[in-house]
């Protein structure tokens, strides 16, 4: 049994698969690096599993937290597994695009699925899952409520501030001006669309654009990044765990290699 | 030179000379001009003036982790910090004057090309108004067209001739023609010798380890027209193919496993973290654009070749050039990959490194990544996304070995 764990910035994940690459457990916990996170991620799989730890023949760690979590036999960065991961799951993706806590990233792949190139956010967190997080709670509701806030949307609405702190305080006065709560979180699902675009077309956007990551489940953000690069987006199922799957197949591969 | 030095301990020493004796001269009375890094330094070295160089020293108090203090003053003085960082040290420097990582004396002029960036000439503007002293420009025109254009040339080399006026007025002597011939064959040679030594890293594996690149480029900034200099790269290039014939690499402990080229400035303040974390991943990094930033060469007797040289900086030069340069150096040293160090001082680079990357992408199909820091100002950098980039970056090259025949 081979063991993927994906620890991120707000969440921790755990997959684990067998040699016939089914998928025999996964979690996903809401706290991530420097959290029991990680622990419980694992423990919740490996009971999924119906297994214990020793049955795990070779673990890889992948993610922002990777470097400090010692359990593992190897670690992997988030972009590898995550375009492992994408193109296991679907094997047509060219472009991968990952919005996590506190990066987004837009990976392009060869025929092989292979990482040919990426791009990753910079110098700041605009465009990525903490600027939702800050706009979900300016609007009062919880981050899994954003979309389909945002589907009663009867007004466009633009956040001219890229920066996060900046943002918010434009945000405020927007609603304290009267905006309407549901325009104002189309507007933040925009504003991360629009930066996320950007990075990507700096590699070229090749079809079929794949979404991975927490916040592919937000059907507003991906609408209105469809919408801004003009290709539809396919949403691999479980976005959440992509990357530790691809942790979990790089295990695999590689305790293969060693026997 | 004693055989038994090794060229490491010869720059040391000299480094730690060039800024004595600037600081002694100063005392004694001579004159001391602050110029840019790749100025036509062969006007001044004729004149016998001692020179120091703002930017090297910036990166001196960078490495030191000095620069804090200075970057702080310049800003609380009004400088945006956006300014480049160089600049806002050595404004800050010029204010406070005492720097525990090594102090450079004031300057009595002022020597500035703009071959290299156009921030340079405000801010030596405004150093020289200030501190109410001349200030000589020699405005180098970027380079539109893929080769210098013949009226550049001749607007260069006139500015020559009026630069040499100036230095006649500030110091009261008359130029040696004589001199000047010997102190520009003089910097030929050194240019030519810091260009062989630092294309031996093109050997497989390459004699050079990680970062000394960085190291001895302070001689040629600050020592191109002097013959110590020239001694210095004959001595590095002995050595170097002496561990080419013995087929040395890089580490003892390890052997070279990817070899990459870094575009831009180091990261001074984070000089240790950021070659360690490329050591780790067994990069090698063995180039850069800067060999041939210095590598100035032209006929001692030609003032339009000498004019040319200072115009062809590849900063100078147009984005096609900025691309078929790495394209070339990506053949030469037969490189596995790229960083790109996205500097948030340097805008110049910055501008066209997406496209740059782009092209060289395209043309060459080797992998590369970009990350963002500063050249100087520590806050602009994080050790763990430069660590993520850098290791994403050795997978997608361990990928391509191992698709190759062989696995090499
Ligand atoms: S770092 Fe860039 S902006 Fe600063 S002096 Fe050098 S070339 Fe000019």
């Amino acid at each position: 049994m081979f063991l993927g764990i994906d620890i991120g910035s707000s969440s921790s994940k755990a997959v684990i698969i067998n040699a016939q690459l089914e998928i025999l457990g996964k979690a996903v916990f809401n706290t991530g690096a420097g959290t029991q996170g990680p622990e419980k991620a694992v423990g919740a799989a490996l009971r999924e599993a119906g297994i214990s730890g020793d049955e795990i023949k070779f673990s890889v760690v992948t993610g922002y937290g990777r470097m400090t979590y010692d359990k593992a036999d190897k670690q992997i960065t988030e972009i590898t597994c995550h375009a492992r991961g994408a193109a296991h799951m679907i094997p047509s993706a060219r472009t991968v695009i990952d919005i996590g806590g506190q990066d987004a990233k837009v990976i392009r792949l060869d025929k092989d699925g292979k990482v040919e190139n990426f791009v990753m956010n910079e110098k700041c967190a605009a465009g990525t899952g903490r600027f939702l997080e800050v706009m979900a709670r300016i609007l009062d509701c919880s981050i899994g409520n954003l979309s389909s806030l945002s589907e009663n949307a009867s007004e466009e609405i633009i956040i001219s501030n890229t920066c996060t702190v900046f943002a918010e305080s434009e945000v405020i006065s927007q609603l304290s001006s009267g905006a309407k709560r549901e325009n104002v979180a189309q507007g933040a699902h925009k504003s991360v669309a629009k930066r996320v675009a950007g990075l990507g077309s700096r590699i070229g956007l090749a079809p079929d654009v794949v979404m991975t990551g927490g916040v592919a489940l937000n059907k507003g953000v991906v609408a209105a990044l469809e919408k801004e690069i003009g290709q539809k987006i396919t949403v691999v199922e479980n976005p959440q765990i992509i990357g530790a799957i691809g942790a979990a197949l790089y295990a695999l591969e590689t305790a293969s290699k060693l026997s | 030179m004693d055989k038994n030095i090794s060229s490491k301990q010869v720059l040391n020493d000299m480094i730690s000379r060039h800024y004595k004796e600037a600081l002694e001269a100063k005392k004694s009375g001579e004159l001391v001009a602050w110029a840019t890094s790749i100025v036509p330094q062969e006007l001044l070295e004729t004149m016998d003036i001692k020179v120091v160089y703002p930017e090297n020293h910036a990166a001196v108090l960078g490495a030191r982790k000095d620069a804090p203090a200075f970057l702080q003053n310049a800003e609380n003085n009004g400088y945006s910090n956006d300014l480049c960082s160089y600049a806002r040290v050595n404004i800050g420097y010029a204010n406070l004057k005492e720097s525990a990582a090594g102090n450079i004396p004031m300057p009595d002029f002022i020597f500035c090309c703009n071959n290299i960036c156009n921030t340079v000439i405000k801010w030596y503007e405004n150093l020289a108004r200030e501190m109410r002293i001349p200030m000589i420009l020699i405005d180098t025109p970027f380079n539109h067209t893929f080769d210098v254009p013949e009226h550049s040339v001749k607007y260069i080399r006139e500015q020559f001739h009026h630069a040499i006026g100036q230095l006649e007025q500030i110091t009261g002597k008359k130029f040696d023609h004589d001199r000047f011939q010997e102190v520009m064959n003089i910097s030929t040679q050194t240019a030519r010798w810091w260009k062989k030594a630092t294309a031996l890293a093109a050997a497989q594996p390459s004699p050079f380890n990680g970062f000394d690149l960085f190291n001895y480029m302070a001689v040629i900034v600050c020592m191109r027209g002097k013959q110590e200099g020239l001694d210095l790269f004959k001595l590095w290039a002995e050595e170097l193919q002496g561990k080419i014939d013995r087929g040395e690499g890089p580490w003892k402990d390890q052997p070279e496993k990817y070899r990459v080229m870094w575009d831009g400035i180091a990261c001074w303040p984070h000089l240790a973290d950021t070659s360690k974390i490329l050591r780790k991943n067994g990069i090698n990094l063995i180039t850069s654009t800067y060999p041939d930033s210095w590598t100035i060469v032209y006929d001692s007797d030609d003032l339009d070749a000498m004019a040319r040289a200072y115009s062809s900086n590849y900063a100078n030069r147009n984005l096609a050039y900025g691309a078929g340069n790495i394209v070339q150096i990506v053949k030469d040293f037969s490189l596995d990959g790229i960083i790109y160090h996205s500097n948030r001082s340097c805008k110049l680079m910055d501008f066209r490194q997406y496209e740059v990357q782009r092209q060289v992408q395209e043309q060459t199909g080797v992998a590369s990544v970009i990350f963002d820091g500063d050249q100087t100002d520590p806050r602009a950098f994080s050790l763990a996304q430069y660590e993520t980039r850098i290791q994403a970056l050795m997978e997608m090259m361990e990928q391509r070995k191992n698709e190759r025949p062989g696995g090499q």
